[in-house]
Parts: C-alpha cells; structure tokens; sequence
C-alpha cells in the first residue's frame, strides 16, 4: 500500500484511480469487517475526493450515518463535520468508509459492534484489539493509507500494536474533540493510525490545532513536528522495569530486545518502577464510566436514533434504552451511575480523582530524568473471538495504555517484533504533554533501528 | 397555637443574552417550534458547549448589586435527569461552586421600616425546552433549551406572603435596574419556586417545607403562600402534620387557589452532580471583574438619592423607584424642567390612573417630555391643575403637543390683571350688599366673591391672581 507521505505527492487523476483501487480491494477483503460497510454489504461511504482517509464510526462526516458502533443509532445521518473532517478536508486528504468500532469505543477488541466482528489481518481468529479494531485491521490489510481513530484507555495505541501498524494518541486537548461521539470527555482524544511512524506524524500534524468550538482544545499554536522530525536525536528513554514483570514473556522479550536497540541507537535507557497498574484500571473505570453515563443519556430516543414503541414517557425511555444499548455499554452506564450516586461519590468519584493526580504526579516525576518512557502497549498479542468473557479480564488488556490517558500524555504505539504465531507486537513510547516532537523522533530512531 | 411562617425563594432569571449559554443560537422569544437550535442545544452526538461570557458579565454585575461575593473561580457540573425537553439528559448547571454567593436584598414596608433579606446563592445554568401536549401526542419545542438562567436562592428569611412578594418585588426591580434579564413573569423570563414551611412560634428549628410550583403573578405568589401556610396549620392543628406535610413539591391551581401535590416523597430526585468535563472551571480575568463590578445606580440609591437631592418624601421616592421604568420617566421629566413634587404626583396618580387597557409606563402615549410640558404649564400658571387634568384626558387619546391641546380646549388662564380686574368690578357692582357685609366683618364671604368671579371667567381666570387682586380690592 502506498504511504500517505507518496499519496500526498500523487496528481489529482491518480488519486481518483486510487480511491477506485481500494474500493475493489475493500470488496475484496470483505470478509476482514474493518469497514461497517463490509458488514452491512453497503457501498464505502464518501465525502469529497481527496486521498482517502479511513474514519471511525465516532467521527462525524456531514451527510454520512454516524452510529458509534450502536444499535441506538441507527439512521442517524450527522448533520455536519468534525473538526479534524474539516482539517483533513483542507489538506487535500477526503473521509473515505466508516470502520468498525466497539459500541460507543467501550471494548478492547472490538467485538462489541452492532455491526459484527472486525478480523484480525495477521490471523483470523483472532480480535483486532479495540476500540478502534476497524480502523487498524484496514491499515493493517491493505484496505486503507490511514485512518482515524480515537483513544479513551488505548484505544487507537491498542488495536494498532494488534494489527501491526502505528497508533498515536496526542496529549489531551492537542486535537479538537469536537464532533467525536463522547465516550469520556476528560480522557478522548482522536489520533491517526498509519503505516508508519512518519505518516503518523503527518497525519496528527494535519488534525491538531486549537478550535474554539472545544473549551477543553489547548489554545496554543501547533507548531508541525513532520517537517523536522529528527531519529538521529539521543534522548534519555526510562523503562518501566515492573511492567515489563506483568507482560507475558513473548512480549517482554521483544520489549528486551527492543530496548537493547535503542540503546545501541545512542539513546540512555534507565529503570524506573510504577505503582501497581491495578489502581490505574480501578481509577479509569471510575472516570470513564461516570462521564460515559451522562454523556450517553441523549441517547433517549427523542430527538434521533432509535425510539422503541411504547406506550409512555418512562418506557419510551426504558425501553429504548434497553434494546439500544449492548450489554458492555450498559454495563458501564450502571457502573457510572453507581459511582456518581449519593453516598458513593466521595468513595469512587472523588476517591478516583484523587488517584488520578497521583497517576500524574508519578509520570511527572519520571521525567524529570527521561525524554521518553517506553513500556509495552499490552500485555499479550491478540487473542481469540470470545476467549475472553469475564469482562474484568477484557478490561487487563488495556492495563499500560489507560494511565495515559489519565495524565493527558501523548503516546505511540510502534511495531517491534511478532510472536510465535505471527501476531504482532507493539512498543509504547510516551512523552510528556506538547512534547510530541519528543515522541515522534524517538519513535523513528526505533522504527528505523529495528527495520 | 401561634404559628410562624418561614419561607424562601428560588427565583430563576432568563439572562437577556442575544446568544444562548452554550452555543450561538439566538435566545428571541416566539419563533417557530424548533427553528433557534444547532447541534450543541439540540445534544447532537460530538456538540460540545463553550460558555457565552456575557452571562458571566451579568452574573458578575448581579453579584455586586446585592452585595455578594463573586467567585473568581466556579464551576459548571452535569445534573442528570431523563425528561424530553432536556436534551443532554442533563443540565449544565453549578453546584458547589456557583459563580456568586452570599449577598442580600433589603425590603421596605409602607410604614419606612426595613428588612434584610439574604441571598444564600446564585448560579448559572442553561434552561430547557418545552412539551406541548395536543391530547394524547406531546411535541418538544427545543428553541429555550440552553437559554442562560441565573438561579437565585434566597435564605428562609421571609416570614409572611407580604414580604416575600416585597423582596420578589425588589429582586425583580435590581434585575430591571442592571439590565440583565427582562424579567417578564408572562413570558416566563421571571420564576419564581416557593419553598413554605411553618413553626411555633418562639422555635428557631426548620419544620418540613413544601415546594411550590407554577407561580407565575406576584398576586398568584401571594394567594399561594398563604394558602399553603393555611393547609399546614390547619394540619398542625388536627394533629395530621406528619401525615399531610411532607417534603414535596406542589403545583399552585389558579383556578382552584389550592396547591397540590406533585410528586411524592418516595421520588426525592438523585441527580447525580459532577463537574462537567466539557467546560473548564470558569476563571474571571481581573479585568473583566473590574469592569462588570462598576454597576447602574440601584433603587434603593435613586430612592435616597431623590429624596435628599428632590426633597421628596421617602414613601413617594419608594413608588418612583419600584421599577425602572418609572424611575427612568421621573428622571426624564425632572431633566425636562418640571418639579419634583408637582412630577411625582402627576406620574404616579394623575398618568397611572390613565394607564388602562394593557397600557404601562413604557407604551404610555404620553411620554415623559410631554407630562413633564404640561407639569411646566401648570407651574408657570398658564392652566390650572384642574384643567390640566383635562388636558391630560386629551393627550391620552390625542397625539397633539401640550400647548395646542390647551390651546384646543380653551383652557389657557387669564392671568392679565387688567382683565381680571374688570370681572372683580362686575362681581362687587352686583353685589353691593355682601360687600357691605364683608367690611363689616364677615370675612368668610371672601370665597363667595372668588366663586363668582371664576364662575364669570368661566373658570379660566387663574386662581392665585384671582385671590390677590380680590383682596386688594375688597380691602382699599
């Protein structure tokens, strides 16, 4: 597949023939599902005619149907453009298919859908990761220069170390989240997932920028990091020693060897230890789900989306609830109605806040020495449809991505090496907030080292 | 038994924005169903709100007028309730921290004396929409949703339906006199929730309080208070008071003068408040502070204002500044030349008593210039009060200017001497006797003579002249 860096350079006729080739080829690899138009046997959804980009099923495109993965939304056609649609629209670059997701981007593996499973590319019986599984199976598969994603607990840095590509999440307020279906507003953030470190950069350099229609958009100007992005700088990486004790030991190898690179790359590693990841996960589930329970009550059946037949007001709203609703998004709405209700704030809520600036604090100490922090993405490679159905279990795949997103720091996800199997496994490189630059150029010298 | 009343109020207050709190859709009153919405009030999946610093600038000025502390920083949390004018299915409101507490209101009874009353906080939020129900099908009208409130909430200090109109009253007139909400009842821009509770007297505890709902007159605030009040004493005194007072919320029946129970006890609503995390805490620069602290005079500076600077009486100053309508058409007559005194009684007896029909202050066909132009024609003598009364008819129906509506109705004086004099010779001429009985003693006579000669000058002579060359003539 062509980068998106060559695809940027291609004349207007070439890109059209482009547009037409992965058409054919997203037929062709219908049986994948990275795209919910392979699922539902529709054709791919399009918006002007630039260098096709894949977009989530959270992202808003004017005109196109816009569900979240969702049953409740069913017909639901946005009546307008987010701002990174409008942003890659302005760079020659065009929304091009909706990709599959978990159910409101609560899931791991992507499984959750209303629309069906999205395959693995690397191996077909097993998950793609989630939430944003489409969008790395269809650049993983040949079905897609680049895509959108969006990143709540790993999300996007998850599903790309899964499928072998790259998944970037920016610091918090880097990208506007304006016209991304919330799941938890404190913790989204879009991000591009690419074939490449450098398409990557590319990509979130065309969709970051200050929007004042996002009071929480960092109101700073973005200064470009693809146009100097340097893999030659030697930069201080510390190694999180205890995470690499919870990985299995495939993973950790690839992790061994990793670091070996990039300390011959000239780059000084140190070890540093984090609390146990267990109250990150405790302290997410808490945040997120009390966000995503306010945040999914306009999902009433009033206005759009699916109303259920009934005869009053509060089984209008019961029952449209209850048949719109998956069971994991139900599971998180309780669980965030639970910890907001009275007599409980102060012990969850609050309680989690709380931790949420030790989680901070832990990160800001750490580089106070390191440029870079690098740690697994997950803890295995990908695993089989259904082999997971304890959902706590589910919730263990996300346990070095969601501190992250609790601090607002940038991440990536890069490529290094793959099991047994074959399946791919990926690094996870964090530097701190704005410090993209940082991120990028130590992602290239391990790109570079290990190709 | 003796019982005391304890009531207190939560007023909510459309700010008069041009935009809504969370987006830029007009906040106009009357449009079509459905036509002032975008995808941020409608609650469209991805719309996220900014906050209209307008609102924070009134709030800032409100806070002031009542003497409150602004806080510098404070913030929006999410109250999470299903209902399908809500939108979100939650209301942007605050909560712990709302952006103005502790200030107060004083109230000022008929008789000069005064009260406080505290105001224990005041908050921003956006409103909702509306149902509309046609039988058995409801529709939503989305065009108020997100529209600014300012929530005030006052502490239980008010002890009669008299003083909680009194300080809805002067609440109101602050609003009007900064400028911030319009404040219409009718339109709903001005609501009020009335939380009634009662208890022997002499204890200083809080008995059970009812919320009422649905006031939407300040005679309707008054009739509802006091029926409620009646409901739990008379509650008390059949030893039924646990039974029938609960905490609830009831609706106020205009028709019927009852209040009713609204939803029971059992539903105490769980709404679940959390910061917002679409909104940042709301920081207010110094600058914006300093600007929006500088605030218009308020009633009760104008009141002592006219009553030292005007020398009019404190109750009349009261009357003047109740609203800022008439307070304005006060300000403009006495600008226009007329006086203080002769300007309070013809504004607020003689045009009030004319303002029938739907007509006010502010729609009055005649304006301020015009009343204080006729005031002025009485001043300098050219009619007399009484016939400016009629003039004043006149203009009411007549869009002509003081002096040819005088001039129309013949109502000018004759103040010339020489012609007075003349009728004053005519009257003593004809009755030669009654003079005689004058100089003889009989002062009492002296009207008898006045009466003649104003009934000869058809009325047009002026009193005062009429009086003076009398009495030098009747007297030489």
């Amino acid at each position: 597949m062509i980068t998106l860096k060559e695809a940027l350079k291609l004349p207007k006729e070439e890109i059209s023939n482009l547009r037409a080739d992965l058409k054919r080829v997203i037929q062709e690899k219908k049986n994948i599902g990275a795209y919910v138009e392979q699922l539902t046997c529709k054709p791919i959804s399009e918006y002007g005619e630039g260098i096709p980009v894949a977009i989530k099923d959270n992202i808003q495109v004017t005109g196109w149907e816009v569900t979240s993965g969702s049953n409740i939304l069913q017909g639901y056609i946005a009546p307008y453009n987010a701002t990174v649609i409008d942003n890659i629209l302005k760079n020659g670059l065009a929304p091009f298919g909706r990709t599959n997701m978990d159910e409101f981007a609560m899931g791991s593996s992507t499984e959750s859908s209303f629309y069906g499973k999205t395959l693995n590319p690397h191996n077909l019986k097993c998950v793609p990761g989630g939430s944003s599984g489409g969008s790395a199976a269809a650049v993983a598969g040949g079905m897609a220069i680049a895509a959108l994603g969006s990143d709540t607990g790993g999300s996007i840095r998850q599903p790309a170390a899964f499928c072998g590509c790259v998944g970037m999440k920016p610091t918090y307020g880097k990208v506007s989240r304006y016209g991304l279906g919330a799941y938890s507003s404190s913790l989204d953030q879009i991000g591009p997932i690419t074939q490449n470190v450098e398409d990557a950069a590319i990509l979130y350099d065309i969709i970051a920028g200050h929007e004042c229609r996002d009071s929480t958009s960092a109101n700073i100007v973005h200064v470009k990091v693809g146009e100097s992005l340097n893999p030659d700088r030697k930069m201080t990486i510390a190694v999180i020693e205890n995470y690499l004790e919870d990985a299995s030991l495939e993973v950790k190898a690839k992790m061994i060897d990793a670091i070996k690179v990039l300390e011959k790359e000239g780059h000084k590693i140190i070890y540093r230890n984090f609390i146990n990841s267990k109250y990150d996960i405790a302290t997410y589930y808490v945040i997120a789900t009390a966000e995503a329970s306010a945040n999914l009550s306009r999902y009433d059946g009033v206005r759009y989306g699916n109303r259920a037949p009934s005869d009053n007001l509060k089984e209008m709203f019961r029952k449209s609830r209850s048949d719109g609703f998956g069971e994991e998004v139900k599971r998180r709405i309780l669980l965030g109605t639970f910890v907001l209700s009275s007599g409980y704030y102060d012990a969850y809520y609050i309680k989690a806040q709380k931790a949420r600036h030790f989680i901070k604090a832990q990160y800001e100490e750490i580089f106070k020495e390191a440029e870079l922090i690098f740690m697994p993405v997950t803890p295995t490679t990908a695993f089989e449809f259904g082999s997971k159905s304890d959902p706590l279990e589910m919730y263990l795949s996300d346990i070095y991505t969601i501190s992250l997103n609790l601090a607002g720091l940038p991440g990536i996800s890069v490529p290094i090496g793959k099991d047994s199997k074959g399946l791919p496994i990926g690094g996870q490189l964090i530097s701190k907030a704005y410090a993209e630059q940082d991120l990028f150029d130590g992602a290239m010298s391990l790109e570079r080292a290990l190709r | 038994m003796q019982f005391e009343v304890v009531i207190g109020l939560e007023v909510h207050a459309q700010l008069n924005t041009k935009t809504k709190i969370f987006c830029s859709c007009p906040t106009s009153f009357g449009h079509e169903p459905n036509t002032n919405v975008c995808s941020v009030c409608l609650g469209l999946p991805g719309a996220l709100p900014v906050l209209n610093k307008e609102t924070v600038k009134k709030s800032i000025a409100f806070g002031t007028a009542i003497n409150a502390k602004v806080n510098k920083k404070s913030i929006f949390n999410r109250k999470n309730y299903f209902y399908p004018d809500l939108p979100k299915g939650y209301q942007i409101s605050q909560f712990e921290i709302p952006i103005v507490e502790g200030g107060e209101i004083y109230i000022d009874f008929e008789d000069g004396s005064k009260k406080r009353i505290g105001v224990t906080r005041a908050h921003l939020e956006e409103d909702a929409g509306k149902n509309i129900h046609h039988g058995s099908v409801s529709y939503v009208d989305l065009n108020r949703a997100g529209t600014p409130l300012l929530e005030i909430v006052s502490e239980p200090d008010m002890r009669s339906s008299e003083e909680a109109v009194l300080y809805l009253k002067k609440l109101h007139a602050i609003l009007r006199y900064l400028d911030i909400s319009d404040a219409n009842m009718q339109e709903g821009s001005f609501r009020c929730d009335a939380n009634v509770s009662i208890r022997p007297k002499g204890e200083t505890k809080l008995y059970t309080r009812a919320e009422i709902k649905n006031l939407n007159s300040f005679k309707f605030i008054q009739k509802a208070i006091d029926y409620e009040v009646e409901r739990q004493s008379n509650a008390w005194e059949d030893g039924v008071y646990e039974r029938d007072v609960v905490q609830e919320t009831r609706l106020y029946d205009t028709e019927k003068n009852e209040t009713r129970s609204m939803r029971g006890k059992e539903d105490s609503a769980e709404y679940r408040y959390f910061p917002d995390p679409d909104l940042l805490p709301v920081v207010i620069p110094d600058d914006m502070m300093s600007e929006c602290t500088k605030i218009p005079e308020l009633p009760d500076q104008k009141r002592d204002r006219f009553v030292s600077e005007h020398g009019i009486k404190e109750y009349d100053a009261n009357v003047i500044t109740s609203s800022v309508e008439m307070a304005r058409f006060y300000e403009a007559m006495i600008s226009a030349g007329a006086g203080a005194k002769m300007s309070v009684t013809w504004l607020t007896v003689e045009l009030q008593g004319r303002l029938v029909n739907g007509t006010n202050i502010v729609t009055s066909p005649v304006d301020a210039i015009k009343l204080a132009s006729l005031v002025k024609r009485i001043e300098d003598g050219t009619i007399s009060g009484k016939a400016g009364k009629d003039v004043l008819d006149y203009l009411m129906q007549n869009s002509i200017d003081v002096d040819e509506a005088i001039e129309k109705l013949g109502l000018k004086q004759v103040s010339d001497d020489g012609a007075i004099c003349a009728i004053i010779d005519e009257v003593i001429g004809a009755h030669g006797n009654k003079v005689v009985e004058y100089n003889a003693g009989k002062v009492q006579l002296f009207g008898f003579f006045v009466g003649q000669v104003m009934k000869q000058s058809k009325g047009s002579a002026n009193p005062n002249k009429v009086n003076d060359l009398l009495k030098q003539k009747l007297d030489s």
